[in-house]
């Protein structure tokens, strides 16, 4: 039996937990304003750009790009030490919203600004889906 | 329209000694007691005399420093959540309670014991309480190892070099400078330990694009400042330096760093016009900046955003010696976070007065009538002040 799963897990509380909650069921999906349509991440109770409080979980096509990355060469973190060198990265969504995660089926020096990445989640423990990201075909 | 134009002044400051030795035994708060009382001192005041006190975020709360200080009457108590734009920003609003007859004498104190004690770099990992944004930071940024401050910003520092071609030779262009300072400068935990461009160029990536050398020092030790108001400051001790300009800036999202429509909008770009139009100069009036250096690349922008260059020709320039005590803009006399001590930008605003007073030794920018010191922290909030003497 592996050890237990030792990194930094999201609380499953309020809007994260709905967040991740979509992750679970292998869906990512952000959030769409039903008034004026914008897209938004991380989750927000109103839409700043029209003040509406209404709003959906808008499924994404799970496409974006890299916008920017960070070598953690060196892990900050305990629990990823083992993995260093490791790539936390921005990805852009095709919708236009941006998130934190990982490429992981790229090694840290052959990532690149602009690379296209498709979602792929990966469940870290019963509870937890993450979505992370694979270098487009 | 009222102003804080001129309405308040640092009359005195205090410093601990800075070390990196593992020698220190003082906690946190000591420290602080300890650089607070220095300059209660310089300023010609008794510690009762304080009665307006804004600690660093996380690092004590005013009242404790009150009950150390023996202030029995503390008329004004506030922390600025802005993270290492906190003193700064603490400039502002300590102008405010003075020139507002809220508090007559406001201390404000930074310090911590952040090489001997838990170190700085684990601090932000581990706790992300500590900040605004802490559980976006828990929830959306900490599952994928993005954990700590050089990785946050260093995502920043990337799309610099991606878009205008920002290389690693000038950001270490900006770790030698405040090296070469530090050199000058006795309290400096890096003085003689001169670096070269190959050691900076060979020393060990942490956070891609940052190496080691791009990093600030973890330190221990405190540094404090008394502010009182323009009219009061006339009676006391030291020449008083003037807050001439002041103001903070929070990016947009302040709480969270990657959904931005302008990645490189940070605190400090609103709040650098504010500050300057509120003292009446322009960044070419100005003798040298103290700008918060948590990492080079966070010096760059700043110097960008503050507007001594425009966006994009931050690389160009600090090299050349442009940044340097004979360049035209001196950029951290004193070595800064990355080469004298990291004091939560607080050695900014005493350095800035030591210059001011004509203090500075070594490192004096002959004649400085006119000094800003920047703040930044957290996700990119910002603060900035326009000091004249």
């Amino acid at each position: 039996m592996s050890a237990p799963y030792a990194k930094p897990l999201p609380l499953l509380e309020g809007l994260a937990g709905e967040f991740y909650g979509w992750c679970k069921k292998r869906e990512l999906r952000f959030q769409r304003c039903s008034s004026c349509s914008a897209w938004r991440h991380v989750p927000r109770a109103m839409c700043a750009r029209c003040g509406s409080f209404g709003w959906e979980w808008a499924p994404s096509s799970g496409r974006g790009t890299v916008f920017t990355w960070t070598v953690a060469a060196r892990a900050m973190h305990p629990a990823f030490a083992d993995d260093a060198p490791y790539a936390a990265a921005v990805i852009e969504m095709e919708e236009g919203v941006r998130l934190v995660s990982q490429v992981i089926d790229c090694p840290p020096d052959e990532l690149d600004i602009g690379m296209p990445v498709d979602v792929a989640f990966e469940d870290v423990t019963p509870e937890i889906t993450l979505p992370m990201f694979r270098r487009s075909p | 329209m009222p102003s804080l134009k001129d309405q308040a002044c640092i009359v005195g400051v205090g410093e601990t000694a800075y070390t990196r030795d593992k020698t220190s035994t003082a906690s946190s708060l000591t420290l602080q007691l300890e650089a607070s009382l220095r300059a209660i001192e310089e300023a010609g005041l008794t510690p009762k005399q304080i009665d307006g006190i804004m600690p660093f975020p996380g690092l004590g709360s005013a009242e404790e420093f009150a009950a150390n200080l023996g202030i029995d009457d503390l008329r004004f108590a506030a922390t600025v959540h802005m993270g290492g734009a906190a003193p700064v920003a603490s400039l502002q609003s300590a102008a405010m309670a003075v020139a507002g007859g809220v508090a007559t004498h406001v201390l404000i104190p930074a310090g911590w014991n952040a090489y001997s004690g838990r170190r700085a770099s684990e601090t932000v990992a581990t706790d992300v309480s500590s900040m605004p944004g802490g559980a976006i930071a828990r929830d959306y940024y900490l599952p994928y190892g993005l954990t700590a401050p050089p990785q946050w910003y260093a995502l920043m520092a990337r799309r610099h070099m991606h878009e205008f071609g920002t290389t690693p030779e000038q950001l270490g262009a900006i770790a030698l400078t405040m090296r070469k300072h530090a050199q000058l400068n006795p309290r400096a935990v890096m003085r003689d330990r001169p670096m070269t461009i190959e050691e900076y160029l060979a020393s060990p990536e942490i956070a891609g694009p940052y190496r080691l050398f791009d990093c600030c020092l973890e330190t221990d030790g405190a540094a404090a400042v008394v502010v009182t108001s323009a009219e009061r400051a006339r009676d006391l001790k030291q020449r008083p330096v003037f807050i001439s300009g002041v103001a903070e800036g929070h990016p947009y999202p302040a709480d969270e760093i990657t959904n931005r429509a302008d990645i490189f909008r940070t605190g400090l770009t609103s709040a650098a016009p504010l500050a300057f139009a509120m003292a009446g100069v322009t960044p070419r009036d100005v003798d040298f900046a103290q700008v918060y250096d948590c990492f080079t690349f966070e010096a760059l922008q700043q110097i960008e955003e503050a507007g001594f260059c425009k966006r994009g020709e931050g690389g160009a320039f600090v090299e050349g010696g442009r940044i340097e005590l004979s360049g035209e803009l001196p950029v951290n006399t004193h070595g800064g976070l990355l080469s004298e001590a990291h004091v939560l930008g607080m050695n900014h605003i005493v350095e800035a007065v030591r210059q001011l007073r004509g203090e500075a030794g070594a490192r004096q920018v002959p004649d400085a009538k006119i000094g800003v010191v920047t703040g930044w922290g957290d996700f990119g909030d910002g603060s900035i002040a326009v000091l004249r003497r």
